[in-house]
């Protein structure tokens, strides 16, 4: 966690490491260690689906990057509006601990959350909608703020997007609109440093604190996995955002699978960079004996789930 | 009335009516009221839901589509409807898909206003006719203002259809009177998105013409002339609504439809479609498209006139297809 970064030039690789990755990590409940334990045994299980040839279409897996949504959990309420993208298996889960229905959605089958048809990249229940258009949630979710503004004064809306998003014009218009018109918005972008197959290094110039700093828009580096620190440590930004502040939280992330299935071009050092950054070995160490009984429990589920899923019949 | 006038008098009596519902645009508030002043008076009447935006019609839309997404009803003006192709993404791929593609109706109430059309010299990127550049986009409907039509009845249609739907204004109607027909024609106008007819009464028609409410007067023009000189009787029809097309077509064996957009891959190709489809054993033969030349709308008056659909284009086609 750190104050908000100057607007400078520079490329991830200058981004503030996490300095505390061997120190002791904050306390986490059950539940919020079961949510993270739940989506990686989902996205795992969707890879293996893939690859037993399951699964129709393609999907985005959000391994490596699971404890950001369920660190943002505990800083929304039930009456915020979460917008998500195409990698946004983690989102669905965090808000809603539905692995059913997201994985009945993306097969094609009974229970499915949108009969089907939206899958992986479309998804609405409730307050959560997510859409697989780079950059174009952006502003629905700043026509949502201006309808909280108005009627629902405190609520929010939060908004997930990649660092391979801040290409789109969208993501510009409407930081423009949300800071002239104070809405109640919070950007969460998840800089896992890699747009597809392209660094950012080849996709940013400046940064994204220095886009956001560009709107006078509040800017947040979030450099550690420790979900506890982390929303210590967004709480009041967070809370300013409900004021009509709106708020841009970069967390320095790495994503630890493809971008879909079976397209990395990464290198090993990379992906090996990545692996050593994975939030789950660290709170497998901090606590092995609790950490090994919430992640059977989580992975049963999953495995229980997918084959009561694969066995129903068409959406 | 003038048809800007009817426009504005339907905005004021839809927010007025409506507490949820907004108005966005570039320059819509007052002083200025639109670069058309279809908006006037709004802002001073209805503070904080009628809102002057940044030059970002791609975002403008997208605030649209987020509040009707969370229940509000939104109409937004493009300055022209030429800068519609800024919020395609929005519109298309956001909007109009949210309708159907959660796997449950989302009801969208959201309209799009654009002015669109020549003749004012505006030049290439202020002056097309984007219908057909909307056309068959599930979950969009698409209306085309028009003398005939209260905007008023037109716009509380669109919104509740509960799906985004489009209005194309042609720009030269703004100033035209509304439901002036001089006789020895007569107008029967229509109810909200429906067709209003224009025809000489106790007369057969040899033919009917459909138009989009922005030509409607040049097709009146050409229905005297061919009167006057030809002895042709034509039926106008000028739907409010032009996409789904629904027409029903009096018993006649010819059939043309008119409008200002440019040749190739028409609304026009559309109705024919259509007509074909429910008319073709009782037609002489196909419809017949009159449009605009294939070409970009030039800005020098006597060049614009080389492009843009005339009178004299409608009494010509006319008159040839009917007496050869």
């Amino acid at each position: 966690m750190s104050a908000p970064a100057p607007p400078r030039e520079r490329s991830r690789d200058d981004l503030p490491h996490d300095e505390g990755a061997h120190a002791p990590l904050g306390e986490l409940p059950d539940e919020d260690l079961s949510s993270m334990l739940t989506i990686r045994a989902f996205e795992s299980a969707l890879l293996d689906l893939f690859d037993r040839g399951m699964l129709n279409g393609t999907t985005h897996t959000c391994l490596g990057q699971e404890y950001v949504p369920v660190a943002l959990e505990g800083l929304l309420a039930a009456g915020d509006h979460v917008f998500s993208n195409h990698r946004g298996h983690g989102h669905y889960l965090a808000r809603h601990r539905d692995p059913e229905g997201l994985l009945a959605e993306i097969m094609g089958r009974r229970g499915a959350v949108c009969g089907g048809v939206g899958g992986s990249q479309h998804i609405r229940r409730d307050r959560y909608l997510s859409t697989g258009v780079q950059g174009e949630s952006l502003p629905v979710a700043c026509g949502v703020a201006l309808h909280l503004k108005r009627t629902e004064p405190g609520a929010l809306a939060c908004v997930y997007v990649g660092d391979g998003t801040f290409g789109e014009g969208a993501v510009y218009e409407a930081l423009n609109i949300a800071s002239l018109w104070d809405l109640p918005l919070l950007v969460v972008v998840e800089n896992n440093g890699i747009a597809q197959s392209t660094p950012l290094a080849a996709n940013m110039a400046g940064s994204i604190a220095g886009r956001a700093a560009a709107f006078a828009v509040e800017h947040r580096l979030v450099d550690t996995v420790d979900v506890a620190a982390i929303r210590r440590g967004l709480d009041a930004a967070v809370r300013a955002v409900r004021q009509g502040r709106p708020l841009v939280v970069e967390f320095a992330t790495h994503r630890l699978g493809p971008h879909s299935k079976g397209d990395d071009t990464r290198s090993a050092m990379d992906i090996a960079q990545a692996r050593a950054a994975d939030w789950y070995p660290r709170y497998a160490a901090a606590d092995p004996e609790r950490f090994a009984r919430l992640d059977a429990v989580a992975r049963a589920h999953i495995a229980a789930v997918t084959a009561d899923v694969v066995a129903r019949e068409l959406s | 009335m003038r048809v800007a006038e009817n426009l504005n008098a339907a905005l004021h009596g839809l927010l007025e009516r409506e507490p949820d519902l907004y108005v966005l645009g570039e320059d819509v508030m007052d002083p200025y009221g639109g670069a058309f002043k279809i908006t006037r008076g709004l802002s001073d009447r209805f503070p904080g839901r009628v809102l002057s935006t940044p030059i970002s019609e791609n975002a403008i839309t997208g605030v649209a589509a987020g509040l009707a997404l969370a229940g509000d009803g939104a109409i937004v003006e493009m300055m022209f409807g030429d800068f519609a192709a800024l919020a395609f993404d929005q519109l298309v791929n956001f909007a109009a898909k949210s309708v159907s593609m959660y796997g449950e109706r989302v009801p969208m109430r959201m309209v799009l206003r654009c002015p669109v059309g020549g003749g004012r010299g505006y030049g290439p990127t202020h002056s097309q006719s984007l219908q057909k550049h909307f056309l068959g986009v599930p979950g969009l409907a698409l209306y085309e203002a028009s003398p005939f039509h209260d905007h008023a009845e037109v716009l509380a249609e669109m919104l509740q259809r509960a799906e985004p739907c489009v209005l194309f204004e042609d720009k030269v109607l703004y100033t035209r009177p509304m439901y002036e027909v001089e006789p020895p024609f007569a107008l029967r106008a229509a109810d909200g998105g429906g067709t209003a007819q224009v025809s000489l009464p106790g007369a057969d028609p040899d033919c009917v013409v459909v138009a989009g409410g922005g030509v409607a007067h040049r097709v009146l023009e050409a229905m005297r002339s061919l009167l006057v000189e030809e002895e042709i009787v034509c039926t106008l029809l000028v739907p409010s609504r032009i996409y789904p097309v629904d027409l029903e077509l009096p018993d006649v064996r010819q059939v043309f439809v008119v409008e200002e957009g440019t040749a190739g891959g028409t609304w026009g190709a559309e109705v024919a479609h259509v007509v074909h489809q429910r008319h073709w054993s009782r037609l002489d033969g196909p419809v017949t498209l009159v449009h605009s030349a294939d070409s970009v709308v030039p800005t020098a008056a006597h060049l614009e006139r080389e492009v843009l659909v005339s009178a004299a284009d409608v009494h010509r086609t006319i008159r040839e297809k009917l007496r050869g």
